[in-house]
């Protein structure tokens, strides 16, 4: 990851494959390996407060998705113009432009989910991901390149956030995308049986311990160990 | 007696860290030594208590639905709500570029300390969420300063406490995958259980 891969091969380049192995890499290494959540600890900031339900946890995502792969783009494709010094104020007008936008949408095609997911949209434009990768990416590396890596970690921050959701609505409202699992379940099996939901799954700290928890699991299969 | 409502309430319920997940990124990164923590703890009440009344200006008199009536007649249904989030950002930055002045002026120390998290401030969620929560939740001016002070006492309180727990478990012997991020995720959730005995609390 990161500018190390920046300008290795000049000469190759230009031919390489539209999804070559290195490029490849850039989409899958964010999944699992190199997770801006779970390795990098970037971006858990506002995008779990929405994990309580799943519906409004994939809009999260793809809005977060959306905005990583155009900032991405937009400030590759600007990368020689922007001088150093004031190159964080233009990323931070880059993508608070991109969110305004989705905020806007949502608020035109579908305002209850608008109205659920409150500052959180906005809070996109100071989640650590999008800025990192920025940094760290688009700015000295090709459109294209810098395209396949916001996606990528854009991805590998939504399946987190997608699975913390999973269990935080399962358990916490018995469940999922608003389909009562539970109570499907329960009816299966007579009156008598009841499934309990967990209240402290829907509070914050659901969030706080699933997230840790999964952080342990995925740290246990990588072999990460961080000191 | 209500300011101070709200300040209990920004401070101890409404938690920015525990009940919003907000500066989680910093909350996790600077959390390693009380010491940082303290800065960066006393860098974020500073430029909430600055940025949120200072937002909650712009917002009233240039960004809000007919807040331009004053230049005339004309202005007075312009909608510049849109806007929002470029201009409070914007503001939020130029701030953040004030302290870390003044900071490297005043405190070279503080400054060495922490290093490349003062321009982190720019882009932390506790910061514009503090700006965007004001503006929905129609605070008076008042309300906007106190809430901001609140809210980043909130933030300074916890980032302060977790930096001296982890201080402490640097002695104990954790799992290897739950060492870092994982373990602190974990004592978070516990620290949130106890704000939350704070809940309901209303004088």
């Amino acid at each position: 990851m990161s500018t190390e891969t920046a300008e290795k091969s000049p000469a190759l380049k230009d031919s390489e494959d539209l999804l070559s192995k290195r490029r490849k890499k850039l989409i899958t290494d964010p999944l699992v390996d190199d997770n801006p959540i779970t390795i990098q600890v970037l971006g858990i900031c506002s995008a779990l407060a929405v994990t309580t339900q799943m519906q409004p946890t994939l809009v999260m995502a793809l809005s977060v998705i959306f905005v990583m792969v155009m900032s991405n783009l937009t400030i590759s494709l600007l990368r020689n113009k922007i001088p150093t010094r004031v190159r964080i104020i233009v990323q931070l007008a880059v993508v608070a432009s991109l969110v305004t936008l989705v905020n806007e949408v949502l608020k035109a095609f579908a305002y209850d989910m608008y109205k659920e997911l409150s500052v959180f949209v906005g809070l996109i434009i100071t989640n650590c991901i999008v800025m990192g990768r920025l940094e760290a990416y688009a700015l000295g590396n090709k459109p294209y390149d810098s395209v396949l890596d916001g996606f990528g970690s854009a991805l590998g921050y939504s399946w987190i956030i997608l699975t913390v959701a999973f269990f935080r609505e399962l358990w916490g409202s018995g469940s999922l995308f608003g389909i009562p699992v539970f109570d499907s379940i329960s009816s299966l099996f007579g009156e008598d049986f009841q499934l309990a939901t967990n209240g402290l799954m829907v509070s914050p700290v659901g969030a706080f311990i699933i997230l840790g928890l999964l952080i342990w699991v995925q740290r246990s299969k990588t072999g990460y160990v961080e000191h | 007696m209500e300011l101070f409502n709200l300040a209990v309430r920004s401070i101890f319920i409404d938690n920015m860290v525990f009940a919003y997940f907000l500066g989680m990124c910093s909350f996790l990164a600077v959390s390693k030594k009380v010491s940082t923590a303290l800065g960066l703890g006393s860098a974020v009440i500073f430029v909430l208590t600055i940025t949120v009344p200072l937002n909650w200006l712009l917002n009233e008199f240039i960004l809000k639905e007919g807040a331009l009536s004053f230049l005339g007649e004309s202005f007075a249904s312009i909608d510049l709500t849109f806007l929002r989030f470029i201009m409070f950002i914007a503001i939020i930055a130029a701030m953040v570029q004030l302290v870390e002045m003044v900071v490297e002026k005043f405190a070279p120390a503080l400054y060495g300390a922490l290093g490349i998290f003062l321009p982190l401030i720019a882009v932390n969620c506790a910061i514009l969420g503090g700006s965007l929560f004001m503006a929905q939740r129609d605070y008076t001016l008042a309300e906007a300063a106190v809430y901001g002070f609140g809210s980043g006492t909130g933030f300074f309180l916890a980032i302060v406490a977790l930096a001296a727990i982890r201080e402490k478990l640097k002695y104990s012997n954790v799992p290897n995958g739950l060492k870092g991020l994982g373990i602190t995720m974990l004592i978070t959730g516990l620290m949130g259980v106890a704000f939350m005995s704070f809940m309901g609390i209303d004088l």
